[in-house]
């Protein structure tokens, strides 16, 4: 058996998908260039008021509370995947037959779903998950679940042998609804030629198409006719090609009015990630990264079009030329982009949401927005063993959270692990995000714990940036300390010890050299060391820091 | 945390006289009359008394006794000898002035934290942690998550621009972010060991913190195996902190000997072996009276072997 599921009206399905919202009200589709624009779909709320395909915009536009939208590739490729990601949850074996329509194979998965019906009900639910209204059809060849679909609303399951009694009052013209974009001016002349010669004969269905003599059939319309007949008679024989493509998880929105706030941003992000989150949960799969691209609409570039964060935003910027070919102020248009890594695969929209907005606060666009662009990288559910007697350890997801909301109050670059730099140079060493890994007791370290425990190692302060200091010397060392930043930091020196000399990296503009010593002053109350700096170079000195 | 006072009259099979009575019992004492009738009264009405008191006292069995908070080592020998440990789910307040070893403690209980495999967070309001240092007390530096103030947050609108230079902000500022970062900290949970350092904020500033601060802070970290780890000059969270203790240098009489009789000690002569004396002021983890006592440890450079 085959099931085929169907979308109709796939220009405003994929709309609907995007804007829930406007399911009850009439919409219309439209695609052209301006001001040239025609109506290419309307839905059933919009053919009542009369809104008809091939009217121009401005047609439209005068039918009071019809909704236009353009026609918009992107959300279409979505609805399509989300289409194709619906047929592949319930089986690996999918034909990607038009950008409306996907067959699955349903050998084999009776002892999962049930019968035939339940199979059908559950992909009709599950593909209204996805947010399409869809038919599915069941049959028992993939051309005449394919008819099926077309032809009948809602779930429809023909039994085996009764393909012609059930497909026999179909329209004739469901034969040549393909879906296939790129075979339509082909395929228009050809059908409009076949379609007249049976309207000619008085075919109108299948039922008639069916009962014509076949030798009579392929004598007139040769083998096209033939096959055609078959269709009709859901008595056609195929191979279903199953799809090989690996999946794309990526969701798209072209906005009427460019958004400018945060907060109608986040609505729509909330919407596309739950999208693509239910996509990537119906294959099993998480993601590690999110890629989130905005087009803005009027970027003025003044200098900003450089990229701030080479990491991780990518500002593309197109020249385009205005409409009505105003060549003194060209628009420029920009794709800001944002990219979101996971230390670990994850799989929760709200996570995902709140990860994106503290991002979107710490880097703004800068420019209205007029389109989303997202984009989830799959991964495989990371699988890890807890263990009873193991240390506590962060949630990973709550952790990440919690690491972007510091890092909007602190700033990204000051929070993570510390890593030390092979380098003798003060501050010698660089953040990195701090990953959490399954952290084990260090057994080397246990065995030294006694001889840890006995001494402990003294821990230096450090000042940033270096307290600059004016030192009186007393044969070549320091003997007075003044700060005029810090008041603790002066005084007489009690003890000293040093210089320490060090130099490296002369080979690069950074080159340094510098004498370290340390010193105790005298504060008011306490004595407290301190390690004085002398930089050869600069010629000034410093207090780098304090022994705690 | 609070520790539960059983009265255990009741179980030794005392009786409870009421005030009035007791009162007039008093009295009555006095007036041979009103003696005699106390004396006449008859015993099953003393004996029902006496068992309708009891009745309504809870045996010292039935009553709820907070167990005590486990404890970790310190990863110094001398303060577990002298604290017996970290407590966990606890605040502990560790102050004393500059050079009294404040961050070496810290260090040495990150470093026990990291043996036993737990991750540690330590949020610095002055930015001073010295990377070097944090490596040479043997702490694995995976394992912990540095949040260093002293940057202004990036919060802007879509529209405000690119992003903005950083600027360097007021102490009043490194300790709002500081506790809102210890905020989020301890409600993400799974740390075993959070520090919060605050040695390098003005005392004044330090004080502004609210009670309550430390009281949502000490009510987040109950119950939890993370161990809140506050270094600061002066001791500021009230009753907040189950364990405090105070540190101050000493040794400077070794240093005196060794300056006296060489005119120029070696780094190894001026850092190794710095004594630490510590005190514990309070100490809510066991039950009973603290005693300040005072103990001494060393510390060495890392350099110094």
């Amino acid at each position: 058996m085959f099931a085929c599921i169907f979308v109709p009206n796939f220009c405003v399905a994929a709309v609907l998908r995007a804007e829930p919202d406007l399911r009850t009200q009439a919409v219309a589709i439209f695609e052209g260039k301006a001001p040239l624009e025609t109506v290419c779909a309307v839905n059933e709320n919009a053919g009542r008021m009369e809104v008809e395909i091939a009217m121009t915009k401005a047609q439209a536009e005068l039918c009071s509370g019809v909704v236009l939208r353009a026609r918009s590739p992107l959300q279409e490729s979505a609805a399509h995947a989300a289409l194709v990601d619906c047929a592949q949850s319930f089986s690996p074996c999918v034909e990607d037959t038009a950008c409306d329509t996907a067959v699955l194979d349903l050998a084999g998965m009776e002892s999962l779903f049930g019968t035939a019906r339940e199979v059908a009900d559950a992909i009709s639910n599950r593909a209204a998950d996805f947010g399409l209204a869809a038919n599915v059809a069941v049959a028992s060849n993939p051309d005449a679940a394919v008819l099926a679909a077309r032809g009948f609303s809602g779930v429809t399951v023909i039994p085996c042998g009764k393909e012609a009694e059930q497909l026999g009052p179909l329209p004739i013209a469901v034969l040549f609804a393909n879906g296939r974009e790129e075979e339509k001016d082909e395929a228009q002349k050809r059908t409009e030629g076949i379609l007249a010669i049976f309207e000619r004969w008085g075919v109108r269905d299948f039922q008639a198409l069916a009962a014509l003599p076949p030798v009579a059939l392929s004598e007139r319309l040769g083998q096209e006719g033939l096959r055609l007949q078959q269709l009709a008679r859901g008595a056609a024989s195929r191979i279903l090609v199953p799809m090989e493509e690996p999946a794309k998880f990526e969701e798209a929105i072209e906005l009427e009015f460019p958004v400018v706030l945060l907060e109608p941003l986040a609505f729509l992000l909330n919407r596309m990630l739950e999208q693509v989150c239910a996509r990537l949960a119906s294959r099993a799969l998480h993601t590690q990264q999110l890629r989130l691209t905005l087009q803005l609409e009027d970027f003025h570039s003044c200098g900003q079009d450089l990229d701030i964060d080479s990491h991780q935003s990518i500002i593309n910027s197109h020249k385009f030329q205005s409409a009505i070919g105003n060549r003194q102020s060209p628009i420029r248009f920009a794709h800001f982009q944002r990219t979101l890594n996971f230390p670990m695969p994850m799989l929760d929209p709200k996570l995902f949401l709140k990860l994106l907005q503290l991002d979107l606060n710490a880097h703004p666009p800068g420019a209205p927005i007029k389109k989303i662009h997202l984009i989830a990288e799959p991964a495989r559910p990371r699988s890890a063993q807890g263990g009873l007697f193991l240390p506590p350890s962060p949630e990973p997801e709550k952790l990440e959270l919690t690491l972007a909301r510091i890092a909007s109050l602190v700033g990204k670059s000051h929070v993570g692990s510390m890593e030390l730099l092979d380098t003798h140079r003060a501050e010698g060493f660089r953040m990195h995000r701090f990953v959490p890994g399954a952290a084990q007791p260090n057994q080397k370290q246990k065995c030294s714990d006694a001889q840890e425990n006995t001494c402990a190692v003294a821990a230096l302060r450090m000042f940033r940036p270096p307290l600059r200091v004016k030192v009186a010397l007393e044969n070549n060392g320091p003997a007075h300390v003044a700060c005029a930043k810090k008041k603790d930091v002066q005084g007489r020196v009690l003890w000293k010890a040093g210089p320490w000399r060090s130099s490296g990296d002369w080979w690069e503009r950074e080159a340094w050299s510098r004498d370290e010593w340390d010193i105790a002053l005298q504060n008011e109350t306490d004595i407290a060391l301190y390690r004085l700096v002398h930089d050869l170079l600069g010629g000034g000195w410093f207090v780098e820091g304090t022994y705690d | 945390m609070s520790t539960a006072v059983i009265s255990t009259s009741a179980a030794q099979g005392r009786f409870f006289i009421f005030d009035e009575e007791s009162d007039a019992g008093s009295h009555a004492f006095h007036d041979p009359e009103r003696a005699s009738s106390y004396i006449r009264r008859p015993q099953s009405a003393i004996r029902n008394q006496k068992s309708e008191i009891l009745s309504s006292v809870t045996p010292a069995l039935r009553l709820s006794v907070r167990p005590a908070p486990e404890v970790v080592s310190s990863g110094i020998a001398a303060i577990d000898t002298l604290t017996g440990g970290l407590p966990r789910g606890c605040l502990t307040e560790i102050f004393g002035p500059a050079s009294s070893g404040r961050t070496t403690l810290l260090l040495a209980a990150l470093a026990a934290a990291a043996r036993r495999g737990e991750f540690c967070a330590i949020v610095d309001a002055g930015d001073a942690l010295d990377p070097q240092s944090v490596a040479a007390a043997g702490v694995d530096l995976n394992q912990l998550l540095w949040v260093r103030c002293g940057e202004h947050s990036p919060q802007s609108s879509l529209l405000q621009g690119w992003d903005s230079p950083t600027e360097t902000i007021s102490s009043e500022h490194r300790l709002e972010q500081l506790l809102r970062v210890a905020d989020l900290l301890l409600e993400s949970g799974g740390f075993g060991l959070i520090a919060l350092d605050l040695c390098d904020l003005p005392p004044q500033t330090a004080r502004r913190i609210p009670l309550a601060t430390w009281f949502r802070f000490r009510r987040a970290v109950e119950h939890t195996p993370t161990v809140l780890l506050a270094i600061e000059r002066q001791a500021i969270a009230g009753s907040c902190s189950s364990l405090r203790i105070n540190l101050s240098a000493t040794g400077n009489r070794k240093r005196e000997q060794i300056t006296n009789c060489e005119m120029k000690p070696t780094h190894a002569h001026l850092l190794t072996e710095l004594e630490i004396k510590a005190e514990v002021v309070r100490s809510r983890v066991e039950r009973k009276p603290v005693c300040s006592t005072e103990i001494t440890f060393a510390s060495k450079t890392a350099w110094a072997g």
